[in-house]
Formats: structure tokens, C-alpha cells, sequence
């Protein structure tokens, strides 16, 4: 067993091997303060002139604690914490989580619950992809880019605020169904959104896909062979730029996927302009589910037919007993959920999320371990970077589109 | 022992056959199969599972800690065959006042970043993983946050 080093030890190590071995090798640390890095992820980068000869990501800044807070939280409850883990693709873990424990109560979601839930985990991929490529191509050096993205996330924003009454932190998928009844008016507004959306993916791609300042910084940077990202964990729009065409939508079609019509796009070159291709097109693809949802919405209840889960109707709490008995269990003891585990996995914006949820048959989870796509894609970053320039490192991190709080936890 | 009504699946059958005695118990519940490895048989029933069983991709690697239970660490590995699209948990139970088990990182190589993660909030430690160190906590914390005996709240005496 070898010795634990402390942080400092370990970066006198390295500094020390350089300078035994490579003369002309240095140390750079990257972050965890800088703007491309999205948040707090330091790299540490050593370098022989402009190239890159080791890589180490370093996580953990972010590290809440998450995990643990979940054991002492009920089971509703707890879905406030999935909002908090990936900040820009919170319904897609409010979604898995619930999928994850109904499926541990065995009850049953309405139609029409599903299709809304699809809806909406499809504007939050738009809103995920939409920052990522703002940002994205910010760091390049694509200023504009950033202010087309943001203009229509707001869109996205003030949608998710019309449902749930919050921008960010929504908590509107809960075990059982929706947290409320779908707002008055919806369907005219996503649909104004939803009509105009594919003009402006039009509008990006004409700043940037034939921009010769674009292709020449993405195009042949940050290759991962197909084998290489199975073997390190990658998942998402990264492996589909390889040429893997493997989707959890598709492959294992969750509440209603099946019903849907979209393609699933790839590329072969695996660099970072196929996974800016990738993204672009599955923004197209998730307007169509959303367009889709909105025309064949089932109509029906928005919550499931299970009392002992979900809240029962205001006023049927003032003319029934029972439905005012369940309010005061559910609310007061919450609902005891059978003993067994499940791994359930949804397509995130960023790859393959998945929720391990076991019970011990109480009101509380016995353990929640989040799979977050991030930590498996950055894992693999010393993969992509090394033995390409310094340069080249912030458009092949940039193009994981990590969120540290989803690595972290 | 792989029980009697497991003997259907390809995996378990095939895990048997492979590695006799490795399976130690198993179920299959709400459409996931799981199968209990001895610990000291893990690193060939996870070789099985990679060039037989098509399971090329690692998910994750995770634990559970069932205090006061012993042994109280069960080890949790999600295993995905893209090939044939299906998912398989194996999971292995170590324990005692150094709870240790085989790294599997030299099957995968994605098993790195988990083991450490689950060393940081367990303190499950991994024979022959090439840099055991912290991955979420500072290098000096003192303790393993997931443990079902480490408290959420108070202060240090």
C-alpha cells in the first residue's frame, strides 16, 4: 500500500520528478479559480514547452455532502436535493429520481404526468445545452455567442418559473406525478417558444459552423477513441461523437420515450467540433419531443392513483376523511417506501445519470448514490489532453460540458 | 451459491460456471439482477463479466454501509453491456476495523476515480490501486463522511 500523500507533498513530487527527468518540463496549475473551468476544477498540467505531458484533474471544491443530507431527508423531501446536484439540468434529476423510487413503490404514473414530464426534461436539455454552448464558445473567443444562448435560456427559465414558481431549483417532477397542476396557459407559451426555437439553432450555426476561426480551434482537438471513453467511463453527446449511437431514451425507453419520433445524431471524428455538431442537432431533435408533447398531450390527472404517496386535493381533504387522513400521514410520517434497491438510469444533457436508491423499508432513504455523468467524463480528461497544446485544453474540457456540482456532489 | 431460481440467467449461469463458489448469493428484483460476489473472488468474476459477458462498460462503482451489520460494507458495481443492453450489479460484502478489498482498475479503468471516492466516505481501502488518495475531502479530514456511524451534525471534542 503506498503512502498517502498530502496535496502539497504530492505537488512537490511531480515538481521534483520534472525537474530530475525533463530539464525543461514545468508545473502549471489550472483553476480552481479560473473562468474556463466552469465552476471549481483545478487541473494540474505539466508541460514541455506548449505541450502537455501529464494532466490531473483535482474535484472535490464542490463537495456538499450531498449523499449523506439524502439519509436524513424523506423520501419527497429529498427532491429538493436532486435540483441542487447538476444546477443546469434539474429536472432530468428530479425526473430520475422520482422514476427511481416509484419504481421501488411500484405505482403506476398517468399518461399525461409522463408526457409533461418528457416535455419538460426536454426544455431542461435545451437549457443545458443552450449554457453549455454559450459558454463553450466563449472560452474560444466567441463573445456573441454567449448573449444568442442566454436570450432564449431565459425563455427556457421564465417557462420553468410559469410551472413550478422557481427558475433554477424547480422540484417540479416529485415521486408520484408533478409537484402542481400544469399552469393556465402553457401550451400557448412553449408552443410560441418552441416554433421560433429551431431559427435560432439556425442562427448559432451560422455564426459557427462554417466560421473558419471555429473549426480551426475545434477540428481534430481533443480526439478519444471509441474503446478509450467505454474503458474511462465517458457517457452522452461524447460517446455519440465517437460514432456510438447509444441513448438511454432510446435504448431503454422510460416513462413514454417510446411514443416519441427523433433520430439519435452521430458523428465519427470524436473531436471537439463532432461534439459541438452532436449537441446542435440534438437541440433540434429534443424541439421536436417538446413540439410532439405538446400536440398529443393526454389529457387526465398530473398525479398518480396512489394515496399513500401523493397529497390528496385540497378540497377533497375538507369533504373526506380519508383523503385528510392520508394528508396528515403523509405529511407528518411521509411514506414508508419496500425494502430493495434499484439503479435507474435517464439520458441526461451530459450522459448516463443514475440514481441507486436503497431502502431499508423506512421514510427514509437508506442510501442515494448519484451517478453523475460529469465525474465519469472527467475521469477521463488526462485521456483527451495530453500531448496536445496548452491552447487546445480549454476547447477539450470545455467540450465534456462538466458541471462540478454534478461531479462533486 | 447461486440460488436455484437464478440458474435461467445467462450472466449468473455463466458467473458460476466461470468462477466456482464466487457467486455467493443472488436475487433478481424489479428487473435488476444482483449477484453477491465473495470478496476475494471479485477481480475474476469482474474479468468474467468484461471478456465473456460483454459488459464493456464500468458505470459505477459505489458502496453502502449496513452498521452495525458485519460485515457492514457492501460494495456496489453497475456494470452496462452496450452489446446486448443489459445492466448487472455485482456487489461484495467486506468488513472489520480495516475493511480492504481487490482494486478494479486493472480491469477498468474508470474503477480509479470510484474507489477513491468510496475510500474518501468509507474508508474501504483497495489492494494494488495505483493512487489511493482522498478524492472529495481535504487530505487532512479526519473520518469517513458516509458512514452510517458518522454524525451529520455537532462538533469535535
Amino acid at each position: 500500500m503506498p503512502d498517502l500523500l498530502t496535496e502539497f507533498e504530492h505537488e512537490e513530487v511531480i515538481a521534483a520528478e520534472a525537474k530530475e527527468y525533463h530539464p525543461r518540463r514545468m508545473v502549471l496549475n489550472m483553476g480552481p479559480q479560473h473562468p474556463s473551468t466552469h465552476g471549481v476544477l483545478r487541473l494540474k498540467l505539466e508541460l514541455d514547452g506548449e505541450t502537455v505531458v501529464k494532466a490531473e484533474p483535482d474535484i472535490g471544491y464542490l463537495h456538499t455532502g450531498i449523499e449523506k443530507e439524502f439519509e436524513s431527508k424523506k423520501y419527497q423531501q429529498a427532491v429538493t436535493l436532486t435540483d441542487r446536484i447538476d444546477y443546469l439540468s434539474n429536472l432530468s434529476n428530479n425526473f430520475c429520481y422520482a422514476l427511481a423510487v416509484e419504481r421501488l413503490l411500484e405505482i403506476e404514473i398517468p399518461p399525461m404526468a409522463q408526457w409533461m414530464r418528457v416535455m419538460l426534461v426536454e426544455l431542461t436539455r435545451l437549457n443545458s445545452h443552450l449554457v453549455w454552448l454559450g459558454t463553450h464558445a466563449l472560452d474560444i473567443g466567441a463573445m456573441s455567442m454567449f448573449l444568442y444562448c442566454m436570450r432564449e435560456r431565459e425563455d427556457i427559465l421564465r417557462i420553468f418559473e410559469m410551472f413550478s414558481g422557481q427558475r433554477m431549483m424547480t422540484s417540479y417532477i416529485r415521486i408520484g406525478g408533478l409537484a402542481l397542476e400544469p399552469p393556465r396557459g402553457w401550451h400557448k407559451r412553449i408552443t410560441t417558444f418552441i416554433d421560433a426555437f429551431p431559427s435560432k439553432v439556425d442562427e448559432y450555426e451560422d455564426l459557427l459552423t462554417e466560421n473558419r476561426i471555429w473549426i480551426g480551434r475545434t477540428k481534430g482537438v481533443g480526439v478519444m477513441s471509441v474503446p478509450d471513453m467505454l474503458e474511462w467511463g465517458v457517457t452522452g453527446p461524447m460517446l455519440r461523437a465517437g460514432g456510438l449511437k447509444y441513448d438511454a431514451r432510446k435504448e431503454n425507453p422510460h416513462s413514454s420515450y417510446e411514443h416519441f419520433d427523433f433520430e439519435i445524431p452521430t458523428r465519427q471524428e470524436s473531436d471537439v467540433y463532432a461534439r459541438y455538431r452532436v449537441r446542435v442537432e440534438e437541440m433540434r431533435q429534443s424541439a421536436r419531443i417538446v413540439k410532439q408533447a405538446i400536440d398529443g398531450m393526454p389529457s387526465g390527472r398530473w398525479t398518480a392513483d396512489a394515496p399513500h404517496v401523493v397529497l390528496p386535493d385540497r378540497d377533497k381533504m375538507k369533504t373526506e376523511m380519508e383523503a385528510l387522513i392520508y394528508h396528515f400521514k403523509i405529511v407528518t410520517e411521509g411514506f414508508r417506501v419496500p425494502e430493495g434497491a434499484v439503479y435507474q438510469v435517464v439520458e441526461s444533457p451530459r450522459g448516463e445519470l443514475g440514481y441507486y436508491v436503497v431502502s431499508d423499508g423506512t421514510a427514509y432513504p437508506y442510501r442515494v448514490f448519484v451517478r453523475g455523468p460529469s465525474f465519469g467524463n472527467l475521469q477521463a480528461t488526462p485521456k483527451m489532453v495530453e500531448g496536445t497544446l496548452l491552447a487546445d485544453v480549454i476547447a477539450s474540457i470545455g467540450s465534456m460540458d462538466f458541471v462540478l456540482g454534478d461531479s462533486d456532489r | 451459491m447461486l440460488p436455484e431460481s437464478l440458474q435461467t440467467f445467462e450472466d449468473a449461469a455463466g458467473l458460476d460456471a466461470a468462477t466456482p463458489g464466487a457467486i455467493v448469493d443472488g436475487q433478481h428484483t424489479r428487473g435488476e439482477l444482483a449477484l453477491e460476489i465473495a470478496p476475494d473472488q471479485i477481480i475474476p468474476a469482474l474479468r468474467y463479466c468484461k471478456s465473456q459477458g460483454r459488459y464493456e462498460r464500468l458505470s459505477a462503482i459505489t458502496a453502502v454501509d449496513w452498521y452495525p451489520v458485519e460485515p457492514r460494507f457492501e460494495v456496489v458495481y453497475l456494470l452496462h453491456s452496450l452489446a446486448r443492453n443489459t445492466r448487472l450489479r455485482l456487489t461484495a460484502r467486506v468488513g472489520g476495523t480495516a475493511a480492504e478489498i481487490d482494486s478494479a482498475t486493472a480491469v477498468w479503468a474508470a474503477a480509479n476515480w470510484y474507489e477513491r471516492e468510496i475510500f474518501d466516505l468509507f474508508g474501504v481501502r483497495f489492494r494494488n490501486h495505483p493512487d489511493l488518495r482522498r478524492i472529495m475531502l481535504p487530505d487532512d479530514w479526519e473520518g469517513h463522511p458516509l458512514r452510517k456511524d458518522y454524525p451529520k451534525t455537532g462538533s469535535r471534542v
